[in-house]
């Protein structure tokens, strides 16, 4: 499975020790591969760990007070055993990042011609002047209007959108292969994340970049990836490519979801079947389900037997001891 | 500056409850040396007229920044209109004063986005929910409010015992009924919810969205839900207004908006909205639009959305601002060419981005940017 994979994380964990506090195992033992020119989503609920999942790909959680565990297996090399010092020197070649709030990932006392061309200069190597022109054709490539003159602007001066798309400027500049978009238009209305999705389409499609899109949006998944990972409570509870998890979501808590989701399209008026409870009910993993109290499939084992992942389907992956059957077999 | 547009009678049917008549809120925008001077106006709202009838629910969408929640906050002079008025029940709200204000207030309430941001966190539930039965003279009997509680508590599906507890003990959606069970607690007829959803997850969302449904049922309430999510607004709404800088550029009923919207900025809307859909996604056709949104305190002139609207036409579009009209019964269109477009008449075309200055326009920022189409824009490094 992992042969063509350009990126392979295994059993990733990832615990925080505070003071006075019992640690907490946010990323709880998840495993999933990346090829090269894939879009692979991240979904699941506040809380449920894509963030910090994302982060320990990428070295960036505090050194103090996380444990991270597993591997993180990039073209052959464990980036979770580099030294902080090559690990930033891959992130800036290899490895590229989109956050959700790009105000506070961009430098607000530095152009962002400036910002965009060290990057440049740093990992390519070019000097400043033809780093300033590259810098301004990367801004036209993410479609900021009038790159030249935005050089010599500061982000405060940019829109949202706009803001957006000079970190995704930044973070092409290195020609990474794996891009990491965390919740990158949420912050976004909904006309702008359009264009910004798009765009990562577009990137994808024509560079070869493989992409893992984090989202709690159900919709910007179904439009942009090629197979996605759900979470629940740091651990992966089912994956599948896209047409058959959103077409035969084997979980109860996938198919809870999609139930909960007033869709533009669907029938009006009719009641919304919502996940029962929150996540303040879960149980620990170790002792079960972590979904058992909201799961309306739930099983006395469930509350006594941890669910192991199994294949499930082409390509698919469930945790689950009772999963949902889907009786009309759809021919798709 | 007003272009108030009278709804037409036919555009609602039954008793209104709340008749908005050209409203308009213009903040000033103070500048020179020692900031006394004003220097211009964000036109926040800008000319609203709108009815909400007993009993339904009115959803207003729209970008962020276009003015909705100052609309709501507005409608309950929660921030001063600087013109137009709000009639509810029959009674205008401007002539009001004082303690008839007060009372008036009783009957119309509000929820907000942010459940924990809007619960004082050193009181306990049971303290934020007696405050404002106080405040309105409703709490005379220690034994009848107390049994109310439990009532309104069971309402919204928590346990008497959430009263001696404190907001921070609940989760986001447990919250967000607090929120809600406050402002029942003074029995009024309208609810202005400002994103009451938003900050909740899914599978959450839904049981709110569920509860807001059988509180409408239970106490005959009236709701204007202000929303970004047109998802959501669609499946709780009745009608829908659509506002495009602070005016309202379509309003209909919700299922003919969604399946006839009429106003070029109403259908970009849509299409940009995902579907959690594959099948849907993979061949929908997406109206990406151009430019950015243009500032609240310098709006284009003619029709606000000229500078960006595919369908936009050499005569009128940029110098005659369009008044919402009826074009279709019970859908009202602010476009000079709806008829037009909604024919085929007149196709879209490619819009070229303008720059608008998002640090130059003043205290906001809510612009937005990006070309028309991503095609070709992307070479390939
Ligand atoms: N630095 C940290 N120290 C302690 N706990 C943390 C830290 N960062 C995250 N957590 C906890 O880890 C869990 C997972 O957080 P994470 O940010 O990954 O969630 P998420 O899935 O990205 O949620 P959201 O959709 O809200 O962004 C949460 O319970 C969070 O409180
Ligand atoms: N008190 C104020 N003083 C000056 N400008 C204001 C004030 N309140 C709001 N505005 C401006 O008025 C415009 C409309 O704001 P409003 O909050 O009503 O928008 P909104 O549609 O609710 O947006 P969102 O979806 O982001 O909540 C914005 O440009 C905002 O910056
Ligand atoms: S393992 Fe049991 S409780 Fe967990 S999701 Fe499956 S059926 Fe529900
Ligand atoms: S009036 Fe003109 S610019 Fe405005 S929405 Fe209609 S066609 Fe577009
Ligand atoms: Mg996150
Ligand atoms: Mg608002």
């Amino acid at each position: 499975m992992s042969s063509l994979a350009l990126l392979d994380v295994r059993d990733l964990t990832v615990t925080f020790h505070r003071k006075g506090a019992r640690p907490f195992t946010a990323v709880d033992g998840v495993s999933f591969d990346v090829e090269p020119g894939r879009t692979v989503g991240l979904v699941g609920e506040s809380g449920c760990g894509k963030s910090v999942t994302s982060l320990a790909i990428m070295g960036l959680l505090p050194r103090r007070g996380a444990t991270v565990g597993g591997s993180v297996t990039f073209e052959g090399t464990d980036l979770l055993t580099l030294s902080a010092s090559a690990m930033r020197e891959r992130r800036g070649r290899d490895l590229g990042m989109v956050f959700q709030d790009p105000l506070s990932s961009l430098n607000p006392v530095v152009s962002i011609g400036l910002q965009v061309s060290e990057v440049l200069e740093r990992h390519r190597g070019l000097p400043r002047k033809k780093a300033m022109v590259e810098a301004a054709d990367l801004l036209d490539k993410v479609g900021i209007p009038d790159p030249r003159r935005r050089l010599s602007e500061y982000p405060h001066q940019l829109s949202g959108g706009m803001r957006q798309r000079a970190l995704i400027a930044m973070a092409l500049a290195c020609r990474p292969r794996l891009l990491i978009a965390d919740e990158p238009t949420t912050a976004l209305d909904v006309t702008i994340q359009a264009q910004i999705l798009a765009l990562l389409a577009e990137l994808v499609r024509d560079t070869g970049t493989a992409l893992i899109l984090i989202t709690h949006d159900l919709g910007v998944v179904a439009g942009l990836c090629d197979e996605v990972n759900v979470l629940y409570a740091g651990r992966v509870v089912e994956r599948a490519e896209r047409h058959a998890l959103f077409a035969r979501p084997r979980h109860p808590y996938t198919n809870g979801l999609l139930a909960s989701i007033p869709r533009l399209d669907g029938a009006r008026g009719e009641r919304l079947r919502p996940v029962r409870g929150s996540v303040n009910d879960n149980i620990p993993w170790r002792s079960g389900c972590a979904f058992a109290p909201r799961c309306p499939n739930a099983l006395d084992v469930c509350r006594l037997v941890t669910p192991e992942m199994v294949a499930d389907g082409p390509g698919g992956l469930l945790r689950c001891h009772n999963p949902v059957v889907h009786t009309e077999e759809v021919t798709a | 500056m007003t272009e108030s547009t009278e709804p037409t009678s036919s555009t609602v049917d039954g008793d209104v409850l709340v008749d908005v008549q050209g409203l308009e809120v213009h903040f000033p925008i103070k500048g020179g040396l020692v900031l006394d001077r004003t220097i211009g106006h964000v036109l926040a709202v800008d000319g609203v007229s709108l009815r909400v009838t007993r009993g339904e629910t009115y959803g207003l969408v729209g970008e962020s920044g276009c003015g909705k929640s100052t609309l709501g906050r507005a409608m309950l002079r929660l921030v001063e209109p600087t013109g137009g008025r709000v009639v509810f029940d029959g009674t205008d709200l401007s002539a009001l004063r004082g303690e008839s204000l007060r009372r008036m207030r009783r009957r119309m309430q509000m929820v907000f986005q942010d459940p924990l941001s809007s619960l004082d966190p050193r009181q306990s539930v049971e303290s934020i929910l007696v405050e404002g039965m106080r405040a309105h003279g409703l709490d005379r009997d220690r034994a009848a409010t107390a049994t109310r509680l439990r009532e309104l508590l069971s309402s919204v599906g928590l346990p008497a015992s959430a009263l001696r507890k404190y907001p921070h003990e609940f989760s986001g959606g447990q919250r967000q009924r607090i929120g809600i069970a406050r402002a029942l607690t003074v029995r009024p007829d309208l609810i202005i919810a400002d994103e009451p959803v938003s900050a909740l997850d899914v599978s959450v969302q839904a049981q709110v969205i569920n509860l807001m449904a059988d509180l409408q049922q239970e106490f005959g309430l009236t709701y204007l839900v202000i929303a970004h999510d047109l998802a959501v607004v669609r499946h709780i709404s009745d009608r829908v207004g659509v506002m495009y800088l602070g005016g309202l550029v379509e309003e209909a009923g919700s299922e003919a908006l969604y399946a006839d919207p009429l106003h070029p900025y109403t259908r970009a809307l849509l299409s940009a909205v995902p579907v959690p859909d594959p099948a849907v996604e993979d061949r929908r056709e997406r109206i990406l639009l151009a430019g950015d949104l243009p500032s609240p305190a310098a709006p284009p002139p003619g029709c606000r959305f000229h500078t960006r609207c595919p369908w936009r036409q050499p005569e009128r579009c940029d110098t005659e601002r369009p008044e919402l009209r009826e074009v279709l019964p019970g859908q009202r269109v602010a476009c000079h060419y709806a008829e037009d477009i909604r024919a085929g008449r007149i196709q879209p075309h490619e819009v070229r981005p303008e720059l608008v200055e998002a640090g130059a326009t003043g205290p906001l920022d809510t612009s937005a940017a990006g070309p028309a189409s991503v095609t070709e824009i992307l070479g390939g490094p």
